[in-house]
C-alpha cells in the first residue's frame, strides 16, 4: 500500500539527520542512561491510550509540542483496546474456562483481537481523513465492510450500495423508490450558494420531518433513511432542523460511493490497531511513551491548575493534562446513558447475508418497540480477528429497561447458535468542565453509534480547546510520496 | 503486484544503544556516526537490493522509541516478515534482552517471520577491547530458536550488507501467487477488498460524489 519511498522520503531526510546530529558527546551507552538523561518537563502530559488520546497526542507532537503519554494498563488503547481471548475471559468471567479447553474450542490466542468498543470507519468519515492526512495508513491495513443490513418485520434485507441493488431491493414499492430517487437527487444535487438546488428548503429552518414531507416519503422510508442512512439511533431528528441529518445522508453516500460495497471499512487485526498507529505517530515525532505506570497523585499549583505527576518513573510535569474520565473520575460526570455490549463468538456467518465475512445490522428502534435502535457489528477470520472459521458479533444498544439483556434478545435470535457470549454495561460519562480553569482536558466515553464521527468530534473540540486554534487538514505535500 | 520486486517488513529490535539505527544507517546510506544521539524522530525508511534476478524492497522500522520504557506496540512487529535482534558483544545485559526480543518475537509475530540475531561492535574486540559475549554462545541460541546470526561493525561496515543479503535470500521470492499463499508469514496480500487507503487522501469528493 506505500507508494516507494525514495531520497526525497521526510522520514529518510528525518532519520539521516538525526543519525548526523552528533551534538551529543559523552553520553553513550550506561545501562542507568534513561534515568539520568530522563527529561521530566513536557508540553503536554497524556493519560490513557484509548484512541481519542492517541489521536491528540499524534496530532500535538506532529505541531512540535513535547509530549509525554502514560497509560496505567501494560497494552495500548484503553478502553478501545482489542484483547486476545484469554484477556476476554479474564475481564468478563469469574470462572473462565480452562486453557486446554479454550483452546480445543477458539485456537491459538494470539489469532484473537477482539475489540471491546465496536465500531466501523465511515469510507470517507473523518477519522479516515485523519489517517490518511497523518500518513498513519502506513502502519494500518484496512478492508471494506462487505455490507450493511436492516432488520424489517423480522427479517434482515441489504442495504442497497448501488443503482442495481436500489432497484432490485424489496425495501421499497416502485413508487416509493422513485420519490427516494428524487429525495437523493436533491441530497448530492444541493449546493449551499446555489439557492435553486435548494428546492425552497431551508436546512437550518425546515425539520428532518418537513423535508420527508416535501417528497412525499412514507413512514417505512422515513425509518430506512433515519436510521439506515443518517445513522441515527432514535427519531429526536425528525423535528430538529434537516441540516444535521442532510449531512449524515450524504456522508452515508459519499462513504458508500468510495469503494462499493458499504460505507464501511475495518481494520486488520482490529480496532486496537488505530490507538497503536497514532501513538506511533506520536513517538515518531519524538512522544515519550510510559505503559504500565499507574498515577501516584496528580499534581495542581495554587490556583488549582494541573502542574503534573507522581509515578513509579518519577515525577513528570507540564502546564496541562489531556485524559480519558477514568483518570479523573471526579471530574465526570455521567451523561445520563448507559450502553449495554454483548461480544458473541459463533461458528457460522448469520444467516441470510450470503456468508458475508464482515457486516453491520441496524435494528431499528420502532421495529422492536424500543426507543433507541440496536446495533451488531459482525467481523471474522479475514480481518484477522478471530481464528478460522468463527466469526465476532458484538450487539450494542442503549439501556432503556432494568432488564437490560432482554432487550437484546431479538438480536441474539438473528445471529443464531452463539458458541460464548461476553456482556457488560457501561455508563457513559462526559467532562464536568471545559479544562480552561484547572487545565484537565477530559475526552468522553465512547458513545453506542456504530462508527467514529462523534469521537472526531470530541478529538477536534479538545484540540481546540487545548491549542487555541482549530485543527485543520492540510492540504498534504504532494511530493511525499513521488 | 508488481512481478520482480518484493517489499519485505523488516523491524529492529535491541536495548537502547546497541547500534540498531547504526546499521540501518550503513545499510542504507553506507554512513556511520560517532556517539549518535537515541532514536526518536525517525522510524521508517526503505532501501532496495538486488539479490539475482530478483529486488528486494526493505521496508525498515525503527522503535521511534517506543520501547525506552517497555512500552513498544504490539502492531511494530505485527506482519513483519524480518527482524533484526540486535545486541552488543561487549553488553552481556544487551544479550540477555535479545533472548527476551527473540521469544516474544515467536509468540507474538507471524508464524514464518525471519529473525537474524545480530551481535554487533566487533570493531571493539578487534581494536583491543574486550567482548563479553561469546561467540559460541549466540551461536547456541541461534541454532536452537532457527535464527540467521551475524557479528557486525556498524563503524567499520563489516558483515552490514550480509545481514540484509540474508534475509533476502530466505524470503520466499517469485511468484505472486506463491506469495499471497503466505497469509501469515507473507508478502502483503493483494486482494480485492483491501482498501488504499493513501489515495484517498486529495478528500476531493463534492457533492456530486454522491452516487446513490
Ligand atoms: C435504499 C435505496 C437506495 C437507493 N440508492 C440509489 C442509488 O444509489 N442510486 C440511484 O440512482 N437510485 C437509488 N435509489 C432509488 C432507486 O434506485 C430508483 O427508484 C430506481 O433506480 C428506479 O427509478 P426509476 O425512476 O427508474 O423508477 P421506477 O418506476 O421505479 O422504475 C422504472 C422501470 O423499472 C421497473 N422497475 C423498477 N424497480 C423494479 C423492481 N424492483 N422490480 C421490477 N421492475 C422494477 C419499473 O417497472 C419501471 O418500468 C435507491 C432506492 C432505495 C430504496
Ligand atoms: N564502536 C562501535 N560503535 C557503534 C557501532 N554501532 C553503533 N555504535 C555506537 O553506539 C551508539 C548507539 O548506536 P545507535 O545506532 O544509536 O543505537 P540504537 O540501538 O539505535 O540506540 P537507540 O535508538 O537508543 O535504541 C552510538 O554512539 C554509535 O556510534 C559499532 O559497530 N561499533
Ligand atoms: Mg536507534
Amino acid at each position: 500500500m506505500n507508494d516507494d519511498a525514495t531520497d526525497q522520503d521526510p522520514d529518510k531526510t528525518r532519520w539521516i539527520r538525526s543519525c548526523q546530529n552528533t551534538f551529543q558527546t559523552a553520553i553513550t551507552c550506561q545501562s542507568k542512561m534513561d534515568q539520568e538523561t530522563m527529561d521530566t518537563d513536557f508540553d503536554v502530559i497524556v493519560l490513557g491510550t484509548g484512541l481519542t488520546e492517541c489521536i491528540l497526542s499524534g496530532l500535538l507532537s506532529v505541531d512540535g509540542k513535547k509530549v509525554l503519554h502514560i497509560d496505567k494498563q501494560d497494552h495500548y488503547g484503553g478502553e478501545a483496546a482489542s484483547v486476545t481471548l484469554s484477556q476476554l475471559y479474564e475481564k468478563f468471567k469469574q470462572n473462565p474456562i480452562s486453557k486446554e479447553e479454550r483452546e480445543a474450542k477458539f485456537g491459538r490466542d494470539r489469532d484473537w483481537n477482539v475489540d471491546l468498543i465496536p465500531k466501523f470507519l465511515m469510507a470517507n468519515g473523518e477519522l479516515t481523513k485523519i489517517l490518511a492526512h497523518t500518513d498513519v495508513t502506513r502502519y494500518v491495513d484496512f478492508k471494506q465492510v462487505s455490507g450493511s443490513y436492516v432488520f424489517k418485520q423480522g427479517k434482515i434485507y441489504k442495504v442497497p450500495a448501488n443503482e442495481m441493488e436500489a432497484i432490485s431491493s424489496p425495501l421499497m414499492g416502485i413508487f416509493e423508490k422513485r420519490r427516494m430517487k428524487k429525495f437523493l437527487e436533491w441530497i448530492s444535487s444541493y449546493q449551499e450558494d446555489e439557492l435553486a438546488t435548494h428546492q425552497g428548503l431551508d436546512l437550518d429552518k425546515n425539520t428532518m420531518d418537513e423535508v420527508y414531507y416535501k417528497f412525499g416519503l412514507g413512514n417505512s422510508t422515513k425509518e430506512f433513511i433515519g436510521h439506515s442512512m443518517a445513522l441515527w439511533t432514535n427519531d429526536d431528528y425528525l423535528q430538529q432542523p434537516a441540516r444535521q441529518s442532510f449531512e449524515r445522508i450524504l456522508l452515508y453516500c459519499q462513504s458508500v460511493a468510495r469503494y462499493g460495497k458499504s460505507p464501511y471499512l475495518y481494520p486488520l487485526y482490529g480496532l486496537g490497531e488505530l490507538p497503536q498507529g497514532f501513538a506511533r505517530l506520536s513517538a515518531i515525532y519524538g512522544g515519550t511513551y510510559m505503559l504500565d505506570n499507574p498515577i501516584d497523585e496528580v499534581l495542581y499549583n495554587e490556583e488549582g491548575q494541573f502542574k503534573g505527576v507522581k509515578t513509579k518513573l518519577g515525577t513528570f510535569n507540564a502546564p496541562l493534562v489531556i485524559a480519558d474520565p477514568t483518570y479523573f473520575p471526579e471530574k465526570c460526570k455521567s451523561t445520563g446513558q448507559r450502553v449495554i455490549r454483548a461480544i458473541c463468538i459463533l461458528n457460522h456467518p448469520v444467516a441470510n447475508t450470503n456468508n458475508a465475512d464482515s457486516i453491520q445490522i441496524i435494528i431499528p428502534q420502532s421495529q422492536v418497540g424500543r426507543k433507541n435502535d440496536i446495533y451488531i457489528a459482525v467481523v471474522s477470520e479475514a480481518h484477522n480477528v478471530c481464528s478460522k472459521n468463527h466469526y465476532l458479533a458484538i450487539i450494542s444498544t442503549i439501556v432503556e429497561t432494568d432488564k437490560p439483556h432482554i432487550e437484546l434478545e431479538s438480536a441474539f435470535k438473528l445471529l443464531g447458535p452463539i458458541e460464548e457470549k461476553f456482556m457488560g454495561i457501561a455508563e457513559l460519562f462526559e467532562p464536568k468542565d471545559d479544562g480552561s480553569k484547572d487545565k484537565v482536558y477530559l475526552s468522553r466515553s465512547y458513545d453506542a453509534s456504530s462508527h467514529f464521527e462523534s469521537m472526531t468530534d470530541d478529538v477536534k473540540d479538545i484540540y481546540f480547546r487545548v491549542t487555541g486554534h482549530p485543527f485543520v487538514l492540510k492540504p498534504r505535500d504532494t511530493n511525499e510520496d513521488q | 503486484m508488481n512481478s520482480g520486486i518484493t517489499s519485505i517488513k523488516l523491524v529492529l529490535l535491541g536495548e537502547a544503544a546497541v547500534g540498531k539505527s547504526s546499521i540501518v544507517l550503513r545499510f542504507v546510506s553506507n554512513d556511520f556516526t560517532e556517539n549518535k544521539e537515541p532514536t526518536i524522530g525517525a522510524a521508517f525508511l526503505t532501501q532496495r537490493v538486488n539479490i539475482g534476478e530478483q529486488t528486494v524492497k526493505f521496508e525498515i522500522w525503527d522503535t521511534a522509541g517506543q520501547e525506552r520504557f517497555a512500552s513498544l506496540a504490539p502492531m511494530y512487529y505485527r506482519n513483519a516478515q524480518a527482524a533484526l535482534v540486535v545486541y552488543d558483544i561487549t553488553k552481556p545485559q544487551s544479550f540477555i534482552k535479545a533472548r527476551h526480543w527473540v521469544k516474544e518475537l515467536h509468540e507474538q509475530a507471524s508464524k514464518g517471520i525471519i529473525i537474524a540475531l545480530v551481535g554487533n561492535k566487533v570493531d571493539i574486540v578487534s581494536s583491543g577491547g574486550e567482548r563479553k559475549v561469546a561467540r559460541e554462545e549466540a551461536e547456541k541460541l541461534a541454532e536452537e530458536e532457527g535464527l540467521l546470526f551475524f557479528e557486525t561493525s556498524a563503524k567499520t561496515g563489516e558483515n552490514v550488507n550480509e545481514v540484509f543479503l540474508g534475509i533476502g535470500e530466505k524470503i520466499p521470492l517469485g511468484r505472486p501467487d506463491e506469495q499471497s499463499g503466505l497469509q501469515n508469514g507473507g508478502v502483503r496480500i493483494t486482494d480485492d477488498q483491501r482498501i488504499d487507503l493513501a489515495s484517498t487522501g486529495s478528500g476531493a469528493v463534492a457533492a456530486s460524489g454522491c452516487n446513490c
